[in-house]
C-alpha cells in the first residue's frame, strides 16, 4: 500500500500507531483512491457489510433468548415473538435480513459478471465471495433449521439426506452428520452451534476480500486499469462513503416494509407449524434464495448426479475467472457477450421459478433445459466468445468519456458512431 | 456573497443529516438495549402467594420470589421482645422492629445478605437471627445488620396478608 | 436515479416472483371481510377482539388448545384489552395442576394472569383419541400457519356447504369448498346464534367467523399494532434522512464536478 508513509500529527497518534498502524490503516481506508465512475450497483458491498453486521448482531440477541432443544426451541421462538422485548422485531429483521442478504449478494454477484470484476487481476477476490457465498447458503439453511417448525424439520432431512447420494459411505455420513437415525436434538443442537460460528467465519473472509480488493483497487464500469490516485478516482471518504450510506437507506426503506409489513411473506406458513417427524408438508420448497439450486439438483434424474450437477453449478463459479477468456472485462464493450448475460440472468430466474413448482411435467422438462443451459453458458459460451468475440473500442480513461457527460451516454454515442 | 450563503446551506444539510442520524441510531439501538431487560412473562410473575398455615412458632420457610430467596418467619416471644428491646443507636442502620414486621410474630424478608448477595443461614450468629457464611455478616432476630462488612439491614419486599393464612409478596 | 429506478423495479420483480411461486394448490378464491388489521396502519376492532375471544372460549376451545398465549395477554395493549380485573375472573374459571406442594402431591388451583391457556386435553393422543384420529391443532400461530392466512381461516368457517354429488364421505368427514382437497374432519362449528353477545351485535355465521378470525389473528401476531405504528414511523423516517443524505451527497459531490 502506497501511503505507508503517513505519520500522524498528534504525539500520541505517533506513539500509538508506531506500536500498532491502526491510524495508519484508517488513513489508507479513507484515501483509498475510488474510481469516480462507479455506478449504484457498486454500492451493494456496503450494502453487504451492513446486512453482515445486522444479521451478528441480531442473531447474537436471538441466541441470548432461544432454546436450542427440540422441545423447546418452537416455544423458546414463540417465547421472544409474544414476551421479550422488541422480540418480535429482533427475529423479524434476522429472518427478513436474511432474504436481503441474498438479494444484495446476488446483485453484487451478477453485477461482477456484467463488469467483468472476476477477472485479472481480481480472481482471488472473486473466489473468496464464492466461499462467502457457499458459507452464506449454509448459515442460511442451518438458521432455518432453528426454529424447529416443518419446514426446518423437513428442509434439514432433505438437505442432509443428499449427502447419502455418496457411494458407499453415504449412509454413515449421513447418521454422522444428525447424531442418529433421523433429523432430531442432536441436530439441531449441532446447527445451533455451527450457525453461530459461520458468521465469524464469514466475517473474515470479508476482510480478506476487502484486503484482495484494495491490492489492483476496484474495477468500474468501463472495466479499464486506472492510474491511482489520479483524475480517474475520488478518494473513499467522503465521496464513496455519503453514496454508499445513500444507497443503504434506500435498501433500508425495503427492508423496513418486509419486516414491518409483511414480514412473513418471504417464509413458509408450515414453518410456524411444529416439526413433527409423522408428517410431511405437501410441497417442501427451501428459501428462495436457494431454490435455483434445488432446481438443478431436482432436475437430474440420478440421485448421485442430481447431487453432483447441484455442487458443479457452484463449482463453475469459482472457476471463472479461467472459462472466460476475453481481455475485455466490461459487459459495455462486449456486444454478443451482454446478450447472453441476460440470457443467463432469465436462465437463473426460469431456474428458480422451477425449483419452488412440483418436478413433474412441463417443469421438470424446462428445468432440465435451463440446468443444461447454465452450464452451457459457463462452460461452451463463455471460452468461445472470449476468441471470437468482436469487442468494441475500449478508452484509455474515465476521464475521456467524462468529458462529454456521463460514461455511459458518451459510450452509447461512439457506439452509434 | 451568493457563496457565503451556499455555505450556509451546506451546513445546514449536513448539520441536519448528522442530527437526524443519530436520532435514528438511538432509536434502533434502544430495543437492542431493552431486549435484555426482564420480558413479559418474567414481568408477569412479580407475585406470589405463599401458604403459610403450616409454620410452627419459631420455624421459618424459604420460598422463591423473581428468583430470590424469601425467607418467612414465624417468630417466638423470645425473638420478638429481643429485637425491639435494642437500643437504636447501636445499629449501623438504624430501623425500628416495628417497622420491619407489622405483623409482630411474621417477619418477610429478602434472604440475600446485602454485601454481596449471599444467602444467610438462619439461627446463626452472635445475635441469633441470621448469619452469612460468605464474609461474616451478624444479622439480629429483626434481619438488621450488627456486625461485618454488609452496609444495610435485610430488604423487605412488599408483602401483604390476604388471609390469616396466605401471604401474597410483590 | 435512473439506476434506483432499475434497482426498485429489480425488488419488485423478485417478490412477486416469490410470492407467486407458491400458489396454485386450492382454486376456489378465497373469502375476505375486510380486515380491520390489514393496511400501514391497521388496528385490531377491540369490540371484534372481545367477541372473538368469546366465541373462541364458547366454541373453539372444546376442541383447540391455545397454549402460546397466557391469560395476562388479553388485557395488555393492543389485543382485546379486556380489564385486569376482567381477565382475573375469566383466568379463575380455568384450573391448573401445580405442584408439587410440600408433600409432595400435585395439586389444582385456580388459573392467575401469569399462566398460560389451559387446553382441552392432556395431551395429543388423548385429543386423537376423542377427534377420531384427528388432532385439532393448537391455534395460537393457526393464522400464520396457513397459507392464505385469516382470509382462509374465515374461509373455511363458512365454507360448509352442500356434498356436491359424485363426491363421497366417510363417517365424520365434511365437505368444505375452501379447506385443501375439500374434506375436513370438523363439523362446522358455527351456527346462527349460536352466543349470545352481550354487545347485542346479532351472532350471524359471518359475524361469529369474522370475530374470532379477528382474535386468532391476533393471537398470532399480538404485537402486530405496535409491528404497524413502529414501522409507519420508521419509513418516515427512513424516507426523510435519505432525502437529506441524498442532498448532502450532491452537495459533496459537486466539489469534483467543479474541479475535473
Amino acid at each position: 500500500m502506497s501511503d505507508n508513509s503517513y505519520t500522524p500529527d498528534s504525539k500520541i497518534g505517533k506513539w500509538f500507531n508506531d506500536r500498532l498502524p491502526l491510524l495508519t490503516l484508517s488513513k489508507h481506508l479513507q484515501d483509498y483512491p475510488t474510481p469516480k465512475n462507479l455506478n449504484y450497483w457498486w454500492t451493494f458491498g456496503g450494502i453487504l457489510t451492513f446486512c453482515l453486521i445486522t444479521q451478528i448482531v441480531t442473531g447474537l440477541i436471538l441466541a441470548m433468548h432461544y432454546v436450542a432443544h427440540a422441545d423447546m426451541a418452537f416455544e423458546s421462538v414463540e417465547h421472544i415473538m409474544r414476551n421479550v422485548n422488541y422480540g418480535w422485531l429482533i427475529r423479524y429483521v434476522h429472518a427478513n435480513g436474511a432474504s436481503m442478504f441474498f438479494l444484495a449478494v446476488y446483485i453484487h454477484i451478477f453485477r461482477s459478471l456484467y463488469y467483468g470484476s472476476y477477472k485479472s487481476p481480481r480472481e482471488i477476490i472473486w473466489i473468496l465471495g464464492m466461499i462467502i457465498y457457499l458459507l452464506m447458503m449454509m448459515a442460511a439453511f442451518m438458521g432455518y433449521v432453528l426454529p424447529w417448525g416443518q419446514m426446518s424439520f423437513w428442509g434439514a432431512t432433505v438437505i442432509t439426506n443428499l449427502f447419502s447420494a455418496i457411494p458407499l459411505f453415504g449412509e454413515s455420513i449421513t447418521t454422522w452428520l444428525w447424531g442418529g437415525y433421523a433429523v432430531g436434538n442432536p441436530t439441531l443442537t449441532r446447527f445451533f452451534s455451527l450457525h453461530y460460528l459461520i458468521p465469524f467465519l464469514i466475517l473474515g473472509l470479508v476482510v480478506l476480500h476487502i484486503w484482495a480488493l484494495h491490492v489492483p483497487g476496484n474495477n468500474n464500469p468501463i472495466g479499464i486499469d486506472l492510474k491511482k490516485p489520479s483524475k480517474d478516482t475520488v478518494p473513499f471518504h467522503p465521496y464513496i462513503v455519503i453514496k454508499d450510506l445513500f444507497a443503504l437507506l434506500i435498501f433500508l426503506i425495503i427492508f423496513a416494509f418486509f419486516v414491518f409489513y409483511s414480514p412473513n411473506i418471504l417464509g413458509h406458513a408450515d414453518n410456524y407449524i411444529e416439526a413433527d417427524p409423522m408428517v410431511t408438508p405437501a410441497h417442501i420448497v427451501p428459501e428462495w434464495y436457494l431454490l435455483p439450486f434445488y432446481a438443478i439438483l431436482r432436475a437430474v434424474p440420478d440421485k448421485l448426479l442430481g447431487v453432483i450437477a447441484m455442487f458443479a453449478a457452484l463449482f463453475v463459479l469459482i472457476i471463472l475467472p479461467w472459462l472466460d477468456t476475453s481481455k475485455v472485462r466490461s459487459a459495455i464493450f462486449r456486444p454478443l457477450y451482454k446478450q447472453f448475460y441476460w440470457f443467463l440472468v432469465a436462465d437463473v430466474l426460469i431456474l428458480g421459478y422451477m425449483g419452488a413448482m412440483p418436478a413433474e411435467g412441463w417443469y421438470l422438462l424446462v428445468a432440465r433445459v435451463a440446468t443444461a443451459y447454465y452450464f452451457i453458458h459457463f462452460l461452451i459460451i463463455l471460452p468461445v466468445l472470449g476468441q471470437k468475440e468482436k469487442t468494441l473500442d475500449v478508452p484509455q480513461s474515465i476521464t475521456e468519456p467524462v468529458l462529454g457527460g456521463s460514461a455511459n451516454q458518451s459510450l452509447a454515442k461512439e457506439q452509434k458512431k | 456573497m451568493s457563496d457565503q450563503k451556499k455555505t450556509k446551506r451546506r451546513d445546514f444539510i449536513f448539520t441536519a443529516s448528522y442530527t437526524l442520524g443519530a436520532v435514528g441510531v438511538g432509536a434502533t439501538v434502544w430495543p437492542l438495549i431493552d431486549q435484555m431487560n426482564p420480558d413479559a412473562s418474567e414481568r408477569a410473575l412479580a407475585s406470589t402467594e405463599v401458604d403459610i398455615s403450616g409454620i410452627e412458632r419459631g420455624q421459618s420457610i424459604t420460598v422463591l420470589w423473581r428468583g430470590k430467596p424469601v425467607f418467612i418467619k414465624r417468630r417466638t416471644e423470645e425473638e420478638i421482645n429481643k429485637a425491639r428491646q435494642v437500643n437504636l443507636k447501636e445499629l449501623p442502620d438504624p430501623e425500628k422492629d416495628e417497622d420491619r414486621a407489622k405483623n409482630p410474630e411474621w417477619l418477610v424478608m429478602l434472604g440475600m445478605c446485602t454485601h454481596l448477595g449471599c444467602v444467610p443461614l438462619g439461627n446463626k450468629g452472635e445475635y441469633d437471627g441470621w448469619f452469612c457464611p460468605c464474609h461474616g455478616s451478624h444479622y439480629d432476630t429483626s434481619g438488621r445488620i450488627r456486625k461485618g462488612p454488609a452496609p444495610t439491614n435485610l430488604e423487605i419486599p412488599k408483602y401483604e396478608f390476604i388471609s390469616n393464612s396466605t401471604i401474597k409478596i410483590g | 436515479m435512473k439506476n434506483i429506478i432499475k434497482y426498485i423495479f429489480f425488488v419488485i420483480i423478485v417478490v412477486s416472483y416469490n410470492s407467486n411461486s407458491f400458489g396454485a394448490e386450492n382454486s376456489a378464491k378465497l373469502l375476505n371481510p375486510g380486515w380491520s388489521f390489514k393496511g400501514f396502519t391497521g388496528t385490531f376492532d377491540r369490540a371484534s377482539l372481545q367477541r372473538g375471544y368469546q366465541v373462541y372460549t364458547e366454541v373453539c376451545a372444546a376442541c383447540h388448545s391455545m397454549k402460546y398465549l397466557s391469560y395476562r395477554n388479553l388485557s395488555e395493549p393492543g389485543g382485546p384489552e379486556f380489564s385486569e380485573e376482567q381477565v382475573k375472573i375469566i383466568a379463575s374459571q380455568f384450573e391448573v395442576i401445580d405442584g408439587p406442594n410440600s408433600d409432595g402431591d400435585m395439586y389444582t388451583r385456580a388459573a392467575r394472569l401469569s399462566d398460560n391457556f389451559v387446553g382441552p386435553y392432556a395431551n395429543e393422543q388423548a385429543a386423537r383419541a376423542l377427534n377420531g384420529g384427528a388432532y385439532p391443532p393448537d391455534m395460537s400461530v393457526l393464522v400464520k400457519a396457513r397459507k392464505g392466512g385469516a382470509d382462509y381461516i374465515y374461509s373455511v368457517l363458512l365454507g360448509y356447504g352442500e356434498t356436491p354429488s359424485g363426491v363421497t364421505l366417510d363417517d365424520g368427514v365434511y365437505y368444505n369448498t375452501y379447506i385443501s382437497g375439500n374434506k375436513i374432519k370438523m363439523a362446522n362449528p358455527l351456527t346462527e346464534g349460536l352466543v349470545q353477545y352481550s354487545d347485542g351485535t346479532s351472532a350471524t355465521e359471518e359475524q361469529m367467523a369474522k370475530d374470532v378470525v379477528t382474535f386468532l389473528a391476533w393471537a398470532a401476531e399480538p404485537h402486530l399494532e405496535a409491528r404497524h405504528k413502529i414501522g409507519f414511523r420508521a419509513i418516515l423516517y427512513l424516507i426523510v434522512i435519505t432525502i437529506l443524505v441524498y442532498f448532502s451527497m450532491k452537495k459533496i459531490w459537486s466539489r469534483i464536478e467543479t474541479e475535473v
